[in-house]
C-alpha cells in the first residue's frame, strides 16, 4: 500500500470493527416483476460468512445463486426488482442503502469476480486503466502515478508475467486465464473483506482453473478475506469451500460444512447432483444417474417442495406431503447441518440406496 | 407428459429406419407441469444409471487417421496478403476409432482437438495426412465424392444455442439431412423426424416448434437427433455437454451411451472435462499444441499416465472426494500458458512448461512410442509419476546421445512406428528394450 489510512476516502470506516461475520444474509427474497407475473428468484435465504472463510454456493442455472450475490453488492435496479429481508455487510445494512453509500461499499469492502472476463472487462480501455480507475474511485487523494504503481503491483501479485509491460495491453491481448487474473486483480485492488466469485473458473481449462483456485486461496490467506464461490462444479467446492449452500429454485435446500454436504448429504437434490457427475477417481462401476426433468419455471413454481417433480424418493414420504407442503429447513444429523426435506431417514436411504450406485467403492468406508 | 420418474411412458423406441407409424399410442393428454416438461417423453431406461462404457479390444477400426495435419495460413496485412506463417493447429496426429467404440480427445483450448474433429467431418480440408474410412481416404476426396460419405460421418456441436437455426422449426432442422440426401420420399420425412425426436427423448408432436421454445438440454437433444437422421457410423461429438447444466449433462451422456449401444455408432468424443471423457470413452488421447502426447486405454491413462502433461492435467482436476479429507490436493503446477502454434517450440512442444525438460527435449522431438499393449506416449523421460527416468529412454532408439546430439558410437536409429493402432511388440520403458509379454519387464 502506498497510501496511508488518512488518504483513503472513507474506506476504512467501512471495515469490520467487530469479530462478527462479515456477511449476514437474513430472510432475503428478490422478486422481479415481469410481463407474465412476478418471478421470485430468491426466497427466504439466510446465510452468514465469517472472515477468512469460504462459502460455496451450488445450484443449477436459475436457482438464484447469482441473483442473491448480486443483491449483496446492491446491483439490482430498485425500480425493476423488489428486495426484502436483510443483508448486512460488515454491520452495514445493504437493503435499502442509498446508491452513494452503496458505491462506497462496492469494490471496496465487497467486490466481485464475474464469470466471463472478456465481457466484464471494457474492450476499449487498457487493463491498467481499468485497474487504476477501480483504485482511484476509492482512493480519491491518490495520484495517477500511485494508481499505476498499484495496478502493476496487483498484476504482479496475480502472476501476470512482465506486469509493467502488460499493464498497457487491451483485454483482447490477454489469454483467457490472464483475463481472469486481471479480473481478480481488479476485484482485489482495494483489499476487500469479502470477495464474491461468480463461476470464476467455469470458462477455463483445468490447468488454468487450478492456477486460479490456488491464487484465490493464497490471496485469501494473505488478506484473511471472506470468499463466496458460486459454481456448479462440486469438485471445485470440495477443494476450496469451508461451508456449502445448495440452492434449488431460489431456496436453500441444504447447508452445512463441505464435509457434511459432500460425504453425508441428506437432501435428494444434493444426491442427484453427486450422482450426475462422473468423477475422475471413482471406480468405473459407478453409475451416472441423471436428475430427471428440467429445473422448474420460477413463474409457476411447483407446489410443496419445489424439487418434488424431479425427486425419485417422493414415494417414501407418506400422505403426498412433498407436493402439498413446503418442508422447512430442519437440522440434519450433523452439527449446523440443515436440510429442506420431508424424508424421515435420509441418512439411511443415502447409505443403502444412493451410495452403492454412485460410488460402490465408498460404501464400506463410510460405515 | 408426467415428470414423475416412477412412471415410465409406454413408448418404445423403434429401430432407427423403421416407420414411426408403428410406434403406437402416445399419451399426450396429461397436463404439463411447466414450460419445458411437456417437450419430453421418457425413453425406457433413460433414468437408470449408466456405468462407464467398456473397451472391446478386438473391434476393427472404423476410422484410421494417420499423420493428419492442418496448417492455417497467417496472412500479412495490406493489399497483397502474403502468407507469412502457419498456425500448426494439428500437426501429425494418428489414431484409430474402433467400430461401435469411442475414442476421447482431451486437451486444453487451442490444442487442436476441435480442429481434428472438423477435419474428420471434412468441414476443413486437411493439409496432409490420411483418414481412412471404409476403405476410402476422406482427406483426398473431392467435396462431390464426399457427399455420400457425409451420411456416415456426422457431428454434434458444442453450443446448442448457436448450432440450431432459430428461424427453422425443429422438424425442418432434423429433417434437412433427409431432404438433402434424398433418402426418403418427401411425405415420409415427417414420420421419420417424429421417430427421431422420440429416440432422443423429445415429444414427437413438437416438430413444428422453434428452438427457442426448448431448454439447453433439449436443444442439444435436437442436435443429436439431427446427427442421427442418416444413421451415421461415426459421430464426432465436439464438447456435447459442456454448455449444459450439471443435472442435464448426465441425461445427455446417458442418451449418447444408449444410442451408441443401440445403433452401434462409433464416437470421437472431444471434451476438456476429463471425468466425462473417462466415463464415456474406454480409450483416450491427450493432445497438446497440435500433437497427441499420450494415448491409452482408460485404466492406464487415468491410473498410470507416463507423460508429464497428462499427469499435470489429471492432478489439476478438482476431486469431489477431497471433501472427506479437506484442503486442496497436491498438484503439479504448470507455469505459464500454451505457446503459440504459429511458432511452436523446437523438439518437444511441451518442454517450455515441462518440469522434466532437459537439453534433448529442445533438440529432438520425441516420437509417439508404444510403451504398453495399449499405451503410447511421446516423451523422452516417460515414466509413472515420481518415477521418471534420469536419462532419456528414447536416446537409444533415435540414435542420439543423452543430450540429443547425434551419437557417433551408439547404435543407429531404429525405425519407430508412429502409425495408428497398436503393435504386438512394444518398448518397455523400465527395461529399455522391445517386449511383447504383457505385465513383465
Amino acid at each position: 500500500m502506498t497510501t496511508t489510512p488518512s488518504e483513503t476516502h472513507a474506506g476504512q470506516a467501512e471495515r469490520p470493527q467487530s469479530d462478527g461475520p462479515i456477511l449476514e444474509v437474513e430472510d432475503l427474497s428478490v422478486t422481479f416483476p415481469t410481463q407474465d407475473g412476478p418471478v421470485t428468484a430468491v426466497k427466504n435465504l439466510s446465510y452468514t460468512v465469517e472472515m477468512g472463510q469460504t462459502l460455496g454456493i451450488v445450484g443449477e442455472s436459475g436457482s438464484g445463486k447469482s441473483v442473491s450475490s448480486l443483491a449483496v453488492l446492491g446491483l439490482h435496479d430498485a425500480k425493476s426488482s423488489k428486495i426484502t429481508g436483510s443483508i448486512r455487510v460488515a454491520g452495514t445494512e445493504v437493503v435499502g442503502l442509498s446508491e452513494s453509500r452503496m458505491r462506497r461499499l462496492r469494490g471496496n469492502t465487497v467486490s466481485m469476480i464475474f464469470q466471463d472476463a472478456l465481457a466484464a472487462l471494457h474492450p476499449f480501455y487498457k487493463i491498467g486503466g481499468q485497474l487504476e480507475e477501480a483504485y482511484l474511485v476509492h482512493h480519491r487523494t491518490a495520484s495517477k502515478r500511485d494508481a499505476r504503481r498499484k495496478a502493476i503491483e496487483m498484476l504482479d501479485r496475480v502472476g501476470i508475467p512482465q506486469p509493467d509491460r502488460r499493464v498497457d495491453d487491451f483485454p483482447h491481448q490477454f489469454s483467457g486465464g490472464m483475463r481472469q487474473r486481471a479480473m481478480i486483480a481488479m476485484g482485489l485492488v482495494n483489499d476487500p473483506s469479502l470477495l464474491i466469485a461468480d463461476e470464476p473458473t467455469t470458462a477455463l481449462d483445468v490447468t488454468v482453473q487450478a492456477q486460479i483456485l490456488d491464487l484465490l486461496q493464497d490471496l485469501q490467506r494473505e488478506f484473511n478475506s471472506a470468499v463466496i464461490i458460486i459454481t456448479h462444479d462440486l469438485g471445485v467446492i470440495a477443494e476450496t469451500a469451508d461451508d456449502v449452500l445448495v440452492m434449488y429454485a431460489g431456496r436453500a435446500v441444504e447447508y452445512g460444512t463441505v464435509k457434511q454436504i459432500l460425504t453425508r448429504p441428506e437432501m435428494p437434490y444434493t444426491w442427484g447432483l453427486l450422482s450426475s457427475i462422473p468423477d475422475v477417481a471413482a471406480s468405473t462401476d459407478a453409475r451416472l444417474i441423471p436428475i430427471p426433468g428440467n429445473p422448474p419455471s420460477l413463474l409457476s413454481p411447483p407446489s410443496g417442495c419445489s424439487f418434488h417433480p424431479r425427486c425419485t424418493h417422493t414415494d417414501k414420504v407418506p400422505g403426498g406431503l412433498c407436493s402439498s407442503q413446503l418442508p422447512e429447513l430442519t437440522p440434519a444429523s450433523g452439527v449446523d447441518h440443515v436440510k429442506r426435506c420431508h424424508l424421515a431417514n435420509p441418512e439411511l436411504i443415502y447409505r443403502t440406496e444412493v451410495l452403492p450406485e454412485i460410488a460402490p467403492d465408498l460404501v464400506e468406508e463410510i460405515r | 407428459m408426467t415428470q414423475d420418474p416412477n412412471v415410465r411412458s409406454q413408448v418404445e423406441p423403434t429401430e432407427v429406419g423403421a416407420n414411426a407409424a408403428e410406434t403406437g399410442e402416445r399419451d399426450l393428454e396429461a397436463e404439463p407441469h411447466d414450460a419445458y416438461s411437456d417437450h419430453e417423453v421418457q425413453v425406457p431406461g433413460a433414468l437408470e444409471g449408466h456405468v462407464a462404457s467398456r473397451l472391446d479390444p478386438d473391434a476393427p477400426a472404423v476410422l484410421e487417421v494417420e499423420d493428419l495435419k492442418m496448417y492455417f495460413p497467417v496472412k500479412s496485412s495490406g493489399l497483397v496478403r502474403r502468407t507469412i506463417g502457419h498456425v500448426q493447429a494439428v500437426d501429425g496426429v494418428s489414431f484409430q476409432v474402433p467400430k461401435g467404440g469411442s475414442l476421447g480427445l482431451v486437451g486444453e483450448s487451442g490444442c487442436g482437438k476441435s480442429t481434428t474433429g472438423r477435419l474428420i467431418t471434412r468441414l476443413y480440408t486437411p493439409t496432409a495426412g490420411s483418414m481412412m474410412f471404409e476403405g476410402q481416404d476422406l482427406a483426398k476426396l473431392s467435396n462431390r465424392a464426399m457427399k455420400p460419405l457425409r451420411r456416415d460421418v456426422q457431428m454434434i456441436f458444442q453450443d446448442p444455442y448457436t448450432s440450431l437455426n432459430p428461424r427453422h422449426t425443429v422438424g425442418a432442422i432434423v429433417g434437412a439431412p433427409l431432404a438433402v440426401h434424398n433418402v426418403v420420399p418427401k411425405n415420409k420425412i415427417l414420420p421419420r423426424v417424429q421417430e427421431l425426436l422420440e429416440v432422443v427423448g423429445l415429444n414427437p408432436e413438437h416438430y413444428n416448434r422453434y428452438p427457442n421454445e426448448f431448454s439447453g438440454g433439449q436443444r442439444q437433444r435436437i442436435g443429436i437427433a439431427r446427427a442421427l437422421t442418416l444413421n451415421p457410423k461415426l459421430l464426432v461429438a465436439d464438447e456435447p455437454v459442456s454448455a449444459l447444466d450439471v443435472s442435464i449433462q448426465a441425461q445427455v451422456i446417458n442418451l449418447l451411451q444408449d444410442l451408441q449401444r443401440e445403433f452401434d455408432i462409433a464416437f470421437l468424443f472431444i471434451a476438456h472435462d476429463l471425468a466425462v471423457v473417462r466415463h464415456f470413452c474406454p480409450e483416450v488421447a491427450v493432445m497438446y499444441l497440435g500433437k497427441i502426447v499420450e494415448i491409452a486405454d482408460r485404466e492406464t491413462l487415468y491410473a498410470a499416465p507416463y507423460h508429464p502433461y497428462t499427469q499435470a492435467l489429471l492432478s489439476a482436476v478438482p476431486d469431489v472426494k477431497q471433501a472427506a479429507i479437506g484442503g486442496r490436493r497436491e498438484r503439479i503446477r504448470l507455469e505459464g500458458d500454451v505457446p503459440s502454434p504459429i511458432n511452436p517450440p523446437s523438439g518437444c512442444r511441451f518442454r517450455t512448461r515441462c518440469p522434466l525438460a532437459q537439453e534433448i527435449c529442445a533438440k529432438v522431438e520425441p516420437p509417439l512410442l508404444q510403451v504398453g499393449p495399449r499405451h503410447k506416449v511421446a516423451c523422452h523421460f516417460a515414466g509413472e509419476l515420481g518415477q521418471h527416468p534420469a536419462t532419456p529412454v528414447t536416446a537409444g532408439l533415435l540414435g542420439v546421445d543423452d543430450q540429443g546430439s547425434p551419437s557417433a558410437s551408439g547404435p543407429a536409429a531404429t525405425e519407430v512406428s508412429t502409425g495408428p493402432g497398436y503393435a504386438k511388440e512394444w518398448f518397455d520403458v523400465k527395461a529399455r528394450q522391445m517386449t511383447s509379454q504383457a505385465g513383465t519387464a
